[in-house]
């Protein structure tokens, strides 16, 4: 336990893991263990939608490891999450029907028979490593012409943009065969278990919950090795990196491909929590919510994308109840105040007001 | 007063309110686009439906009950419908939704309708192919709109079909069973127009030619119609959705072809779309609904003119309130509304098992666009209307037929 805590030098990052750890097991607790006479008790529902977050805030980590450390600021990060549930997602439709037989949105389309490359899809693991090796691969390949053509700053993000909205227009077709607009819906069966029930939700939380404290371990790591010291090197000055003899593009080309991986990652993990895949995750607006969320949360900082991810997610989920007319104009306003006076989003502010309050306290 | 007892008493009476509410009201969901790319189509379904309400309460309520409506925002966010409707049976937990727009947003929530036992009135002309336990359709099937549609053009004597659409599930099965049903017509396959596409055993799974969302080069295909059409005894089927319309019909205009030489026949295309449309490019050609603004009715008279006397005087926020029309999505809201209220009272409850169980032993009731009659199988039985588009945005009823029956599973059923 204590030497998993090793990438967490500082007390205060210490606590901040185990704080979210514990905060994770007592929502799942206050589910599982309190009736749900008591006012303790937390609903299904609720957990179901905070799995979502969790998935948004790995989402927003795997978008915080480009832009926040290396300062590569991709706007195409949906791209990954999207193919990452597509590829699960394909195993999920194949468990809606009995085996060999088309699924439902296929026979749609006047398919009679299963093509080829669904068949490996009817193993899970298949589907997991595909999850990984999807998203990888489309990161790999862009990113190595990306880098190797050292198309840095606005380029590379307009670029990004542009992969994501073409492979959204190429999702929406139908000839596509993922379904179209329509896309994947109306999940059954996951390892032999009903996703319909209240046993699955608090499941695909936990591992929801899981995945994001691995991914923040895996990021606390790097930046304590050489590694992430080139990478925020990069980040800062990159000219200078390279003339110090660092092939900055297998670095960057790294970066990119992980973050893909986790991202891909994350959109298996939300996909049979939302209920529905449609290509409109692959829009660029998507793109740009991410960068949002860790924004507001604040960039280049460990905690920022997660508490960005889940406080605009959750206030979202919130506002279209509350204020169904008003919710974009809440939101908006928020991003604009968080652009306007918070440069560093929340975490930032946070920090800033602790270092003043406690320079206060010092002399007295 | 302190701040503190002060809130204290603030709470005693929400709680009050909430308490006395709760005793005599019936909550009641919609599931409306209020944001995003569905919102200008969406937004009159809320309205609709509110007015629908305050009708109902001021002559009574449901069972004595008022209805409470509680609207949320899915705001054209597929993913979000999904928990939406979930929000709405399980924490508001609300008697019935009247909601959704596009198929997939059906599709979404389809699932948690079914997990939680809820139940759903859906609205808007689609695709068929579907039937849960827990969704009511009162939208316009495939064989309320297009067959009959299809029927009118072979009366005129059309002899040649053109195909177009929207590359999305709408468009494809409605042209799939276009396709069955002009060849079990005696229509030969050369004189179905827009392209055909088979899989490797030679059967046809698309037929029709699609074009993306918000497509705006539509050259290619209007000079592709243009030479489909000179015999003079052509027409296009158009399931074109939104603002493609736009570029499409002034492409269409531009070309030199008229409604005369061959007329576009629109699926999508209703009184409300010509807020966003030019309606004088769309002069002549033909839309098919089950209302039409312009039907001559007691009952759409009062329906009209409610709606309008609601408009000036509601104080809802974001409601539009000049130059409003009414159209056959938001009738079928109306209806919706109407017959889960008899079925309720029927069923002498808001049990979802038993209003399904009323609604399935049919209920009729008399909307605007004429009686309408539930079905065993979540379709509802009514008139289908062809009408000829005004320069003024509204439709000349030129042809109608009378109980169409809601048959959603029509793929493969006609044969040569």
């Amino acid at each position: 336990m204590i030497a998993a805590l090793k990438p967490f030098e500082a007390k205060s990052e210490r606590i901040t893991f185990l704080s979210m750890l514990a905060v994770l097991v007592v929502m799942l607790l206050l589910n599982t263990m309190v009736g749900e006479g008591s006012a303790l008790h937390l609903p299904a529902y609720t957990l179901g939608n905070w799995g979502k977050y969790l998935c948004y805030a790995v989402l927003a980590m795997s978008l915080n490891m480009l832009w926040g450390y290396t300062g590569l600021l991709c706007l195409g990060q949906c791209l990954f999450f999207a193919l990452g549930g597509y590829a699960f997602g394909m195993h999920l439709m194949l468990m809606t029907v009995d085996y060999g037989k088309v699924p439902e949105f296929m026979q749609f389309m006047g398919y009679h028979e299963l093509p080829g490359y669904w068949y490996p899809f009817y193993n899970p693991f298949v589907a997991i490593l595909a999850v990984m090796l999807v998203p990888g691969l489309v990161a790999f390949i862009f990113g190595f012409l990306a880098f190797r053509s050292r198309i840095k700053g606005v380029y590379f993000s307009i670029l990004t943009q542009a992969l994501t909205y073409a492979a959204a227009i190429l999702f929406f077709r139908n000839e596509t065969g993922f379904g179209g607009n329509n896309g994947f819906t109306n999940f059954k069966y996951l390892f032999g278990g009903d996703l319909r029930t209240i046993d699955a939700t608090r499941w695909l939380f936990a591992a929801s919950g899981i995945l994001l404290l691995l991914v923040y371990w895996i990021i606390a790591w790097l930046l304590t090795t050489k590694f992430g010291k080139v990478q925020l090197a990069i980040r800062d000055s990159e000219n200078r990196i390279r003339f110090s003899g660092y092939s900055t593009t297998h670095f960057k080309l790294f970066v990119f491909v992980l973050s893909a991986i986790v991202a891909g990652l994350a959109g298996a993990l939300y996909v049979p929590q939302a209920g529905i895949l449609n290509p409109s995750l692959m829009e660029p607006k998507i793109g740009l919510d991410i960068v949002v969320w860790v924004a507001v949360g604040g960039r280049g900082t460990k905690l920022g994308p997660i508490i960005g991810a889940v406080l605009v997610s959750a206030l979202k989920s919130y506002t279209t109840s509350a204020y169904p007319d008003y919710w974009l104009i809440i939101l908006g306003g928020l991003f604009v105040f968080v652009v306007l006076f918070m440069p560093d989003g929340i975490v930032g502010l946070t920090k800033k007001t602790w270092a003043k309050y406690r320079k206060k306290e010092v002399p007295a | 007063m302190r701040f503190k007892s002060s809130i204290l008493a603030a709470t005693a009476f929400a709680t009050g309110i909430s308490a006395s509410m709760a005793e005599d009201t019936v909550k009641v969901g919609v599931l409306h686009s209020l944001s995003g790319t569905m919102a200008i189509s969406e937004t009159s379904l809320r309205d609709v439906l509110l007015y629908t309400f305050d009708e109902i309460n001021a002559a009574g309520g449901v069972l004595g009950k008022k209805i409470e409506p509680i609207v949320v925002d899915g705001a054209s966010d597929w993913p979000l419908f999904a928990e939406k409707a979930e929000e709405l049976l399980v924490k508001e937990k609300t008697a019935v939704t009247f909601g959704c727009w596009t198929s997939v947003s059906r599709k979404s929530v389809l699932p948690v309708y079914e997990k939680h036992n809820g139940l759903l009135f859906y609205p808007v002309q689609y695709e068929g192919e579907e039937q849960s336990k827990n969704i009511f359709y009162t939208a316009e099937a495939v064989g309320q709109q297009a067959i009959p549609a299809v029927d009118y053009l072979l009366e005129e004597g059309m002899k040649k079909f053109y195909l177009i659409g929207t590359d999305y599930v709408y468009p494809q099965t409605t042209n799939l069973v276009l396709f069955e049903y002009l060849l079990s017509k005696g229509i030969p396959v050369e004189n179905i127009g827009g392209g055909l596409r088979k899989d490797a055993a030679g059967k046809v799974i698309s037929a029709g030619n699609y074009t993306p969302f918000g497509h705006s080069d539509f050259q290619q295909i209007v000079a592709d119609i243009k030479k489909f059409s000179a015999s003079g005894d052509a027409c296009v089927v158009n399931t074109i959705n939104g603002d493609a319309n736009v570029p499409f019909f002034k492409e269409f205009a531009a070309s030199g072809l008229t409604s005369e030489d061959c007329p576009v026949v629109s699926f999508s295309i209703s009184e409300d779309e010509f807020r966003a449309l030019p309606a004088k490019d769309l002069v002549g050609h033909l839309g098919c609904w089950t209302y039409f603004m312009s039907i001559d009715s007691p009952a759409n008279k009062k329906f009209k003119d409610g709606f309008q006397a609601w408009l000036k005087k509601t104080t809802v926020a974001g409601v539009v309130k000049e130059n409003r029309v009414t159209c056959s999505p938001m009738v079928l809201s109306y209806n919706g509304v109407y017959l889960w209220k008899a079925a309720v009272e029927k069923a002498g409850s808001f049990d979802v098992e038993k209003v399904t169980a009323a609604l399935q032993g049919g209920i009729s009731f008399e909307g605007p666009g004429g009686t309408v009659t539930s079905q065993k199988n979540h379709h509802v039985t009514k008139s289908v209307f062809i009408g000829e588009t005004l320069e003024t945005g509204q439709f000349d009823i030129i042809e109608s037929f009378k109980d169409v029956y809601g048959e959603p599973f029509l793929k493969g059923t006609f044969k040569k």
